[in-house]
């Protein structure tokens, strides 16, 4: 099988890229999704608030995905579904498995890698405590209670207050369970403000930040969960345990790309982000083969998803139709001072698009403070923000023609500094 | 006079907004980034309302169960009554997004419509 472009993942990222490709130009597109349907996480997010940025209305994660499937039917592009990708090699060739085809193998001019992310599992929580049934991942329940059509439980504690978890503990309460808790390791939440209000405080859910769980009850089935306030080095503080009884725990305690593939494919990862390290086109060290949505960084909105899946699909487009752009000279963006990454690392001011987004996220709550950006030793913008949370994606956006003014520098520097 | 502060659920960027308020009437709104952040202050203090997302019950569909929600917005102090009426509602496959699943909720006036396309089995 050959195809100019395959796409692995058929969620946000990946819809939005393969309508890119084609309208850059691009007719032999596949797409290859896992579950039985497209639009990725999406299907289990029922809840509203997606698409304010892209549609300038309030829809639901359905909603906000069946608008990207329309374009691609309406295009006519090509896609797999109940199909796993197995291994993407370095030269684009995509092996794959599926009941109907078997095993087979593509040969792709370009892949466009859009897996997603998945959520942080107990086992990788060390959670002390017995292993009984009634601990569940919040996308988990998520997708029984939202799609499958179950209930977890009755009486539900939640520790992490990642927006699954919030968005759950709402969820939870109005199929008739009880959420009696959420506890938060960290002295912030990881969640958007506005699920706290409408999905804790509406609701009178208690949110214990500073704690964790520190032991689960119960052989068969959760009985109770004990938590307690840990100190600044996030250890449990000894008389200060809660306990309550319960059936039921779930995780909401942070997403990480998933990038099995890419690692075997060689691509290059980001020990911050766990996603692939990409340039301005938001192409991999490995040429031809590019990134975008939850597996190349975690994001807060969906939006942000599409718009960056566009333009790895128009990249991708690029590539397929003119190879490699020669860029004699790939500066450097340089996360410093409580700016803890950026995506991407490198531009390259010949070839960019008139204007770059680059997003990033701060290592902590700021209040009062600037994201400043420097061209070399020279202070270029200061943006004024009134509070930052590791919680919210920040961004800056780079000029191609304020770069071209700045031909010597090698670095770009991002920080937060003092309003 | 009376101040309040609330945070805007309008989108994620969670505006932090200061309402003043007097004899119950809303007199100011600051720090919110769009007009959606002083209509919500003004609702937020008056008549808090609310949009019900949930999913129910799909037969003979090839997934068993569709979301759906409130057309518009409702008193926030009905959500477990409108959530309530949603319980034992069955719709029939194929269900299209924007069929009405529950109309006039509650007595509300709003009708609770799918949010997801479902095919027939």
């Amino acid at each position: 099988m050959k195809y100019d472009l395959v796409i692995v993942g058929g969620g946000p990222a990946g819809l939005a890229a393969a309508i890119a490709a084609k309208d850059n130009g691009i007719d032999s597109i596949l797409i290859i999704e896992r579950d039985r349907e497209l639009g990725g996480i999406l299907n289990q997010c029922i809840h509203n608030g997606f698409g304010l940025h892209t549609f300038k209305e309030e829809l639901t994660g359905p909603e906000y995905a069946s608008r990207f499937i329309a374009q691609v039917e309406e295009r006519g592009i090509e896609y797999k579904l109940n199909t796993m990708v197995m291994d993407i090699a370095n030269d684009k060739t995509v092996t794959a498995m599926n009941a109907t085809d078997g095993m087979f193998t593509i040969e792709a001019k370009a892949v466009i890698l859009a897996m997603g992310c998945r959520e942080r599992s107990r086992g990788a929580l060390n959670i002390p405590g017995y292993r009984p049934a009634g601990i569940f991942s919040a996308g988990t329940a998520q997708r029984l209670v939202n799609i499958e059509g179950y209930m977890p439980g009755r009486r539900v504690v939640i520790l992490g207050s990642g927006d699954i978890g919030l968005i759950m503990a709402r969820r939870m309460t109005l199929e008739g369970a009880k959420v009696l808790a959420v506890a938060e390791l960290m002295p912030y939440s990881g969640g958007l403000k506005r699920n706290i209000v409408q999905c804790l405080d509406d609701f009178d859910i208690p949110l214990y930040l500073s704690h964790t769980v520190v032991d689960i009850q119960g052989k068969e089935r959760v009985e109770g969960i004990t938590i307690a306030e840990v100190g600044p080095d996030r250890k449990p503080i000894p008389g200060s345990e809660i306990h309550y009884d319960c059936d039921t725990l779930l995780l909401s305690c942070g997403l990480l790309p998933e990038n099995e593939l890419s690692k075997t494919a060689g691509v290059e990862l980001s020990p911050i982000t766990s996603g692939p390290v990409v340039n301005d086109s938001l192409e991999t060290n490995i040429e031809g083969v590019f990134a975008c949505g939850n597996v190349l960084h975690v994001h807060d909105l969906v939006d942000f998803v599409s718009q960056e899946a566009t333009n790895a699909g128009k990249n991708a487009a690029k590539y397929i139709k003119e190879g490699k752009q020669d860029a004699s000279k790939e500066v450097k963006i340089l996360p410093v001072d409580g700016v803890r990454y950026t995506v991407p690392t490198t531009v390259r001011p010949e070839v960019m698009d008139d204007t770059l987004t680059v997003r990033f996220r701060v290592g902590q709550v700021f209040k009062n403070c600037a994201i400043a950006t420097y061209f070399g030793d020279e202070l270029i913008s200061k943006r004024k923000r009134p509070v930052m949370a590791p919680g919210e994606m920040e961004q800056v956006i780079l000029k191609k023609s304020q770069l071209a003014e700045y031909p010597d520098i090698e670095n770009i520097t991002i920080k937060i500094e003092e309003a | 006079m009376e101040t309040r502060d609330l945070i805007c659920i309008g989108c994620p960027l969670g505006c932090s907004l200061k309402v003043t308020l007097e004899n119950g009437e809303v007199t100011e709104v600051v720090g919110n980034t769009c007009p959606n952040g002083e209509k919500y202050a003004k609702k937020e203090c008056t008549n808090p309302t609310r949009i019900v997302t949930s999913s129910v019950r799909v037969k003979g569909g090839k997934i068993n169960m569709v979301s759906c929600k409130t057309k518009e917005d409702i008193p926030k102090g009905m959500i477990f009554d409108i959530c309530k009426a949603m319980e034992n509602v069955v719709v029939d496959a194929p269900v299209a997004i924007g069929d009405v699943v529950l109309a006039d909720v509650c007595g509300t006036g709003v009708d609770v419509i799918a949010t997801k396309n479902i095919e027939a089995k």
